[in-house]
């Protein structure tokens, strides 16, 4: 069991940087690309994402012994709706713009494979406090990414971040960046700084 | 040990029996392998031979549109060449500056301009057209799109609005400072524009495409010089000219005639000048066929079915993406192979 040798921090620390889902993984692209046209979308959708791995993750694990292994992604996947379902409802009661604004993809964090790939690999084979940290980690590198391509996004696609007003005067916003196009180049550029900087490091 | 060691690489420094072969006049025998022959024909070489061959295009366009157009020009090289030397400063590589690439990059991206494009569009536009467009791929060679038209479409998708303001040229009147272009007027407003402006180049447009003449005049120079393969620029006008044919044939009201098409718009340039791309065409003979005839067929549809009225950069750029399928396809068979 090499796990054992894991220390619960590394085991947070892990999903931020080093198993980053969607700098490293790749997972989760699909609200990722769509959903960070403004800084604040990304940090919504970041953290109802947060909020389902984390819950789901603890569920998970506290069942783990009991989901028989034939149904257990049907088990996940319902334990996961659950909590969507309660994300989702809290959006549209607390803040029914942001839940507007994103849409179709709050119910779809259902399927999203980051979620439930954290299940699978994770929480079904670890026990509560570790699958806690490993789900907290990953959710909180999510959130990072959103709210980082979300800002960049923002600032060059409307001149704003956050909804203020960042850039000089006669700045002329890239329209394409808040274009399917600029979310595409814009994870693209972050996915090769992210490679650049890890081959930086290895190279220290 | 140390010491054992020191003796034993000073031993062999004895004179080698093998150093007059491999020394035959006291310089070092280079052993290469095959090409040994050279051709006629360099990177450097083509570069200036394309950007000596853009020259009538570049003048035209600055006598029609201005000194701003000049200075577009130059900026647009200048920024092109700079983003290509801080480039390989951060990566480490040697400069390459010598073969001219990134200047003809920024030539041919503002010559695809509109002549009141703001300055800092042209410096952007030519950033992401050699960063995202050439050196992510790994610079000269290895990107898939044409550099000059990814930037445009940048340009194009950022500042839809001022990429479709369009200045006339100053010979058409001095009321009329912006105007839309011939293929705009019969897109738009139904209004055929005469053919012998459009071959002289006195009408709206992007700083370099206008004046069809100053284009074949280059072009045909790149063609004898066999700088660009015929087959892309004959396929591609040719197929515009016989699909524009037939539409026209099928409704001579609604559709323009295929004179205009060949000669309105950005046609002349893009097949001529930016189709050819040695980077971003195919190699084989039947695959210039295909590429030109599938860009005519892109562009005679967006021409005269699409939102847009002008498609001859998404046309290229779409066949630029399939090169490397079409490479695949047309590959010549070896010599003695049996068919399957």
């Amino acid at each position: 069991m090499s796990q054992k040798k894991v220390t619960l921090f590394q085991e947070f620390l892990k999903g931020i940087w080093k198993e980053n889902p969607i700098l490293v993984s790749l997972l989760g692209l699909c609200p990722t690309l769509a959903v960070t046209v403004s800084a604040e979308n990304g940090l919504a959708m970041g953290l109802a994402a947060t909020f389902v791995v984390v819950s789901s993750s603890v569920i998970v694990s506290i069942l783990r012994k009991i989901i028989s292994p034939q149904v257990r992604i049907a088990s996940f996947i319902v334990i996961i709706a659950t909590f969507v379902t309660i994300a989702d409802r809290f959006l549209a009661a607390y803040y029914p713009d942001i839940s507007t604004n994103l849409g179709p993809f709050i119910p779809l964090i259902i399927v999203n494979c980051m979620i439930l790939g954290r299940q699978e690999a994770f929480a079904s084979k670890n026990n509560i406090g570790r699958s806690f940290l490993d789900a907290f980690g990953v959710g909180i590198g999510f959130t990072v990414v959103l709210v980082l391509l979300g800002g960049v996004r923002e600032i060059l696609g409307s001149g704003t971040l956050f909804g203020v007003e960042v850039m000089w005067n006669n700045f002329h916003p890239w329209a394409v960046m808040i274009l399917p196009p600029g979310a595409f180049l814009a994870l693209g550029l972050m996915i090769g700084v992210s490679n650049w900087l890890n081959e930086l490091g290895e190279k220290k | 040990m140390e010491e054992k060691s020191k003796t034993a690489s000073e031993k062999p420094k004895k004179k080698d029996p093998r150093e007059k072969l491999l020394k035959p006049n006291g310089k070092p025998l280079i052993l290469k392998s095959s090409p040994h022959l050279l051709s006629n024909y360099s990177v450097e070489k083509i570069m200036r031979g394309v950007i000596f061959a853009l020259l009538p295009t570049t003048i035209l366009g600055v006598v029609f549109f201005g000194w701003r157009a000049l200075l577009m020009i130059l900026v647009g090289i200048i920024s092109c060449v700079l983003t290509e030397v801080i480039f390989d400063l951060i990566s480490g590589k040697k400069f390459k500056l010598t073969d001219g690439t990134s200047v003809l990059t920024g030539l041919l991206l503002v010559l695809t301009l509109p002549p009141s494009f703001p300055i800092s569009g042209v410096i952007l536009g030519s950033v992401v057209a050699i960063f995202i467009g050439k050196m992510i791929f790994g610079g000269l060679g290895y990107n898939i799109f044409n550099p000059a038209l990814l930037g445009r479409a940048f340009l194009q998708a950022s500042y839809p609005v001022k990429m479709t303001t369009w200045t006339l040229p100053k010979f058409v009147g001095a009321d009329a400072v912006t105007g839309a272009t011939p293929l705009g007027l019969f897109k738009f407003e139904h209004v055929l524009t005469n053919i012998k402006p459009l071959i002289l180049g006195n009408v709206g447009g992007s700083i370099g495409e206008t004046s069809a003449i100053a284009i074949i005049l280059g072009g045909i120079f790149i063609l004898i010089k066999k700088y660009a393969d015929w087959r892309i620029p004959l396929s591609y006008i040719g197929t515009v000219f016989i699909l524009g044919g037939i539409f026209w044939l099928i409704d001579p009201v609604q559709y323009p005639n295929p004179i205009f098409h060949v000669f309105a718009g950005g046609l002349m340039l893009g097949a001529f000048f930016m189709a050819t791309d040695m980077v971003t065409s195919p190699i084989t003979n039947k695959g210039s066929w295909i590429f030109g005839i599938g860009a005519g067929v892109v562009l005679i549809t967006i021409r005269l079915f699409g939102g847009l009225p002008e498609g001859v950069m998404y046309s290229i750029i779409f066949m630029n993406g399939l090169v490397p399928l079409i490479n695949r396809y047309t590959q010549p068979k070896v010599f003695g192979e049996v068919k399957k």
